[in-house]
């Protein structure tokens, strides 16, 4: 076993045994397996959770069969209770945001797939690698414990907001035990993160091979470096956050919670806390992640398209350009959560600009790859077609931020369904349309078999016109004023909103029916699908060089040598209309960015 | 405990540039016409630990944020006296830092391949250990200090965010302590990495470094 | 398969731009006298954003249709201006577009946040708590009297802990469950959280502002329309954030004294 400095230099022997192998690895292959194998459950937990809360909006009186089995309390006779309806969109919105958007597009092929595109046999510091995966898991397993136990999980939703976070039982059902497991579970995920962050960077800046220099690496192990220096500055900074928390719950401190609270006519044995406080180190780490959720989306969605366009980016590095700007950018826009939130009504107009100016380099990304599109030859497959399909996604959701980074506007749409449909658009549902592209794309790699291209096919047509479905009505129903996190829409004004609920629930319903043909598709191709060969796309990148599936150090024994950019598409060479970045051949090209 | 190295601990080899590497001194790639300048890159050690460095400072400077901020949101905030025996340990973190120091020079003079005779090596880190060990049992009798006034974590924001602080601290010297071990481990079987050892002598003065600023912190604003 | 694409995005464009432009789900109506400047704000952004959203997808879609497989002899070639023309376009486009939003967008902000309350302003108390919102007028002395966290008591309906036997100003102070305000005069709204964090929220004054606890806020506007409407919660604040709400009339000037009088007689 090399230690935990070992890097590219050490040879690596496979491990023998099932454990070794399999489930206490090493090889940063299988904790990539792990990480998406983890993000797959976890993300049809999260959809059945939505599911039912969809139900339960579209028809609040109506008896879920079974729902009384997840919980007694939470749903007696079936029926939904208020605060149960509360919990599940907490958790949902945890599950989603942490364990799946970050694990999948970032941890999940990140780890598989960084070391082999910079040509390194495994990651520097393995151990750490394998840690950074068991602590994620520990984290989910604590997070999902917190159904079962006291009066289930926190009902404060995903942003936990002070002090209804941090006042204890009284402040309603999940308030007490729920809080302190959940923000367990995300220092304890934070944890994970920041390991893998650590190896992410090192891999990128010390292992690459020769040839490789930084111009040279992929899209893809760019956008994992950006998210990586991105992870590392906010999971920092959420950590003692809920640190703080967990204190004020279980040692009696002051961070988040002011004096004179009242609860149940009891005034609370509080003093002086800040519940700002708690907002501005949330969004400091909040805002961010949503870029950690989606940058590594556009890293895939330009590999992958890049090479179904058998030709590169119009600017490569103007790509890499924007993405470390959006990076750069996230850490100074984060107070647009918070317009009405009591903050100096100055800081609003201070936090406004950076946001709007982020759509600068959000734009040129957008523009390079339509850009791109004019006079390639784009083959359509599944893994093209999600790739397109997040283009479109992002556009959507994107000019929607225009509204949402000015405050005045934010008057009228802040917390409102309209916020919930832009962030499903351009953070959630793009990046899992990005997860699905790298699915499809890097399968035959990791698998070694093929995924069913009509099964594929299908799997995208539902989820494209689905998710336009559910997601742009939330926008109409925003504009309406239709107010986010309510159980049941009693107002007046909310009822004429209702029928459109209803026909979102019924998207939704059909467009998480149809993700089951795609958990079919991944299980049976796994075992039956046709074996691929090394080179399926004709792709370019180092991952394409070495045998599929890549043998435990990745090249065989050998280290392989760049001689190419990445993307050398569109030339005439001995192998076709590509150039792999690993082959000597020398040919005449107009795209190589020097 | 004293030990007697008698072969010189192995010399981590410097990467050729036929094993090829493309890290990050490696500006200008091998492209096939002649243009090959490699450098060997930094073992992962060297760039892991800054790595570490700036996640940890991320993270007390998120501590200093909300100090400052719950200090200047609120009316309930207390002052205390700083337990004087804060002063010591800081004599004895800084001390650390000048034997960890001396040993790495050492080390390194033997790695080199000059060996110093009747000299351990290992016995500056073994000093260093001390040192760090006399610190963290010095922070723990300046929490005892302050239990014995009554001040209890929950007892006043100031006294909240000096627990905190300190045992973030105390936490990440414990980390320091533990790196110490390894490099003896490894020295000892003669395995030591010069990246190894520069990394844990920069984690420990980075650790010593974050202390004077929390004790700067703490004695301007509790 | 990539025509039927292409196709598929126009029509998906176009249909979600179609509610948008018929107001098949309008915004309630605005009865503020501020306003008018969001929603001048809101109309300008909608056309902006909308236009990009229908100019990118229509774009994509073309490209896809044009580009999609053609046969492996076809000659790539390059966007006329390249890379940096897409640079230079976007940044002189959306680089004026959203500066010039911000821009605009700031007047707006102004008007509610950088303006103070003029000194003949109606101050009304409102105070948040798991799950209803109470509001207090000042009564004839035109003061508020103290708050004394440790005397609230809901089943004395002592709702803001005041005390009434001790404190002078608090004696004439009137305590309503539902907000009445006159028309067309500016209101000072002091908000006050009892327990967790709230918001106040009126679709139709466009106002939207959130309880801080332990940090008392204000804010300001004027109604220009008489009529009931509803004030609800927006920020989550327990098991009955969804049925956190109160209803605000405005009343003319002489229903409103009628209405205050009759409050101060219940108390």
């Amino acid at each position: 076993m090399h230690d935990v400095s070992a890097h590219a230099a050490q040879h690596h022997t496979p491990p023998q045994g099932f454990i070794r192998k399999h489930v206490f690895s090493l090889d940063h292959k299988v904790i990539g397996k792990q990480y998406y194998a983890l993000a797959l459950v976890a993300v049809f937990v999260g959809m059945v959770l939505s599911w039912i809360m969809r139900l339960h909006l579209g028809w609040t009186n109506l008896a879920i069969p079974g729902l009384h089995l997840l919980s007694k309390t939470g749903a007696p006779g079936d029926l939904m209770t208020p605060e149960y309806y509360l919990q599940l969109m907490t958790m949902h919105g945890t599950i989603m945001v942490f364990f799946v958007l970050t694990t999948a597009p970032f941890a999940a092929f990140g780890n598989f797939f960084l070391p082999i595109q910079v040509g390194a046999e495994d990651m520097p510091f393995p151990r750490f690698n394998m840690m950074s995966f068991w602590v994620t898991f520990v984290a989910f397993l604590v997070l999902i414990s917190s159904f079962f136990v006291g009066d289930g999980p926190t009902l404060g939703g995903w942003t936990q907001y002070a002090p209804l976070n941090a006042v204890g039982a009284v402040g309603g059902p999940g308030e007490g035990l729920g809080v302190v497991l959940w923000a367990a579970s995300i220092a304890i995920f934070c944890v994970g993160q920041l390991l893998g962050s650590l190896n992410f960077i090192t891999t990128t800046l010390d292992l690459r091979v020769k040839g490789m220099s930084l111009m040279r690496l992929p899209l893809t192990a760019w956008a994992w470096f950006i998210t990586s220096c991105m992870g590392l500055t906010a999971f920092a900074v959420l950590m003692p956050a809920c640190i703080l928390v967990i204190l004020d719950h279980v040692a009696g401190t002051s961070f988040f919670v002011p004096s004179n609270l009242v609860i149940n006519d009891q005034l609370q044995p509080h003093s002086g806390g800040s519940t700002l406080l708690w907002q501005h180190l949330f969004w400091f780490f909040g805002h961010p992640e949503v870029y950690i959720a989606i940058v590594p989306g556009m890293g895939i969605v330009s590999h992958v398209l890049i090479t179904n366009m058998r030709r590169p980016l119009l600017s490569h590095r103007v790509m890499i350009g924007c993405m470390a700007a959006i990076a750069i950018l996230s850490y100074m826009v984060y107070g647009h959560h918070m317009f009405v939130s009591g903050m100096n009504p100055f800081s609003s107009l201070a936090f406004s600009f950076p946001t709007l100016i982020i759509t600068i380099p959000a734009t040129i990304i957008v523009l390079l790859w339509i850009g791109s599109l004019y006079g390639s030859r784009l083959r359509i497959n599944t893994a093209s077609l999600f790739a397109l399909g997040f283009i479109s996604m992002f556009v959507a959701g994107g000019v929607s931020g225009f509204f949402l980074a000015q405050p005045s506007i934010d008057i009228m749409l802040h917390a409102t369904y309209f916020v919930v449909g832009h962030f499903h658009m351009v953070m959630a549902v793009a990046a899992i349309f990005g997860i699905f592209a790298a699915t499809y794309f890097w399968f035959p790699k990791m698998t070694g078999r093929m995924m069913n291209e009509t099964l594929g096919k299908v799997h995208f047509w539902l989820s494209f016109v689905g998710t336009y479905c559910i997601f742009m009505p939330f926008h109409y129903l925003g504009i309406a004023a239709n107010v986010r996190r309510y159980q049941a829409f009693v107002d007046e004004y909310l009822q004429p909103l209702i029928p459109v609920h209803r026909f979102i629930t019924v998207a939704a319903i059909v467009t998480g029916v149809a993700q089951f043909i795609f958990l079919y598709n991944l299980i049976h191709s796994r075992f039956w699908g046709k074996p691929a060969p090394d080179n399926p796309w004709e792709a370019t990148s180092l991952e394409w060089s070495t045998p599929t599936p890549p043998p435990f150090d990745n090249f065989g024994g050998k280290q392989p040598v760049v001689y190419h950019d990445p993307y050398q598409y569109g030339v005439q060479s001995s192998t076709g209309d590509y150039v792999m970045q690993a082959s000597p051949e020398q040919v005449a090209t107009e795209h190589e960015e020097k | 405990m004293a030990t007697t190295v008698h072969e010189p601990p192995k010399i981590e080899p410097r990467r050729q540039p036929d094993n090829g590497n493309g890290g990050w001194r490696n500006l200008a790639p091998a492209d096939g016409d002649g243009r090959v300048v490699q450098d060997y890159s930094p073992p992962p050690a060297s760039t892991g630990i800054w790595v570490v460095v700036y996640a940890i400072t991320m993270t007390f400077a998120a501590l200093t944020s909300a100090l400052i901020v719950r200090k200047g949101s609120s009316l309930d905030w207390q002052s205390f006296t700083l337990p004087s025996i804060l002063y010591l340990n800081t004599a004895l973190i800084v001390c650390s830092s000048v034997t960890l120091e001396i040993a790495r020079r050492r080390v390194a003079t033997l790695m080199g391949g000059v060996a110093i005779p009747g000299e351990s090596p290992a016995r500056w880190l073994y000093i260093t250990l001390v040192f760090g060990l006399l610190f963290v049992t010095g922070q723990y009798v300046a929490w005892t200090r302050l239990r014995a006034e009554g001040l209890y974590l929950a007892t006043n924001p100031s006294s909240s965010f000096f627990y905190l602080l300190t045992a973030a601290h105390v936490l990440h010297v414990l980390g320091g302590l533990i790196g110490l071990l390894y490099v003896i481990g490894k020295l000892r079987k003669s395995q030591l990495r010069r990246s190894t050892l520069d990394a844990a002598s920069r984690y420990w003065h980075f650790v010593d470094i974050l202390w004077v600023y929390l004790l700067l912190l703490l004695w301007m604003k509790l | 398969m990539a025509k039927f694409f292409a196709v598929t995005i126009i029509v998906i464009a176009i249909a979600s731009a179609i509610p948008i432009l018929r107001h098949t789900w309008p915004e309630p109506p605005d009865i503020s006298v501020h306003g008018h400047l969001i929603d001048e704000q809101m109309s300008e952004t909608m056309a902006e954003a909308g236009i990009s959203f229908l100019a990118a997808q229509f774009i994509l879609a073309i490209f896809i249709w044009k580009f999609s497989n053609r046969p492996k002899d076809a000659k790539i070639s390059k966007f006329p201006g390249g890379a940096r023309g897409l640079v230079i376009a976007a940044f002189l486009l959306v680089g004026t577009e959203v500066l010039a939003l911000g821009i605009f967008g700031t007047r707006a902000w102004a008007s509610v946040y950088f303006t103070p309350p003029s000194a003949d302003a109606m101050p009304v108390q409102v105070q948040a708590g798991q799950f209803a919102f109470y509001f207090r007028y000042p009564g004839p002395d035109g003061k508020f009297g103290p708050l004394h966290a440790s005397l609230i008591n809901e089943s004395n309906a002592n709702f803001f802990g005041l005390d009434q036997t001790n404190d002078q100003d608090s004696k004439d102070d009137i305590v309503t469950a539902e907000m009445a305000i006159p028309v067309n005069r500016e209101i000072h709204l002091l908000m006050h959280a009892k327990d967790v964090g709230h918001s106040f929220y009126v679709p139709e004054l466009r106002v939207q502002q959130d309880f801080v606890p332990g940090l008392d806020l204000s804010i300001h506007f004027t109604a220009t329309k008489i009529g009931r409407y509803e004030i609800v919660c927006t920020q989550l604040c327990g098991l009955g954030h969804y049925n956190m709400k109160a209803y605000l009339s405005v009343l003319s000037q002489v229903d409103f004294d009628d209405w205050l009088k009759k409050q101060a007689a219940l108390q």
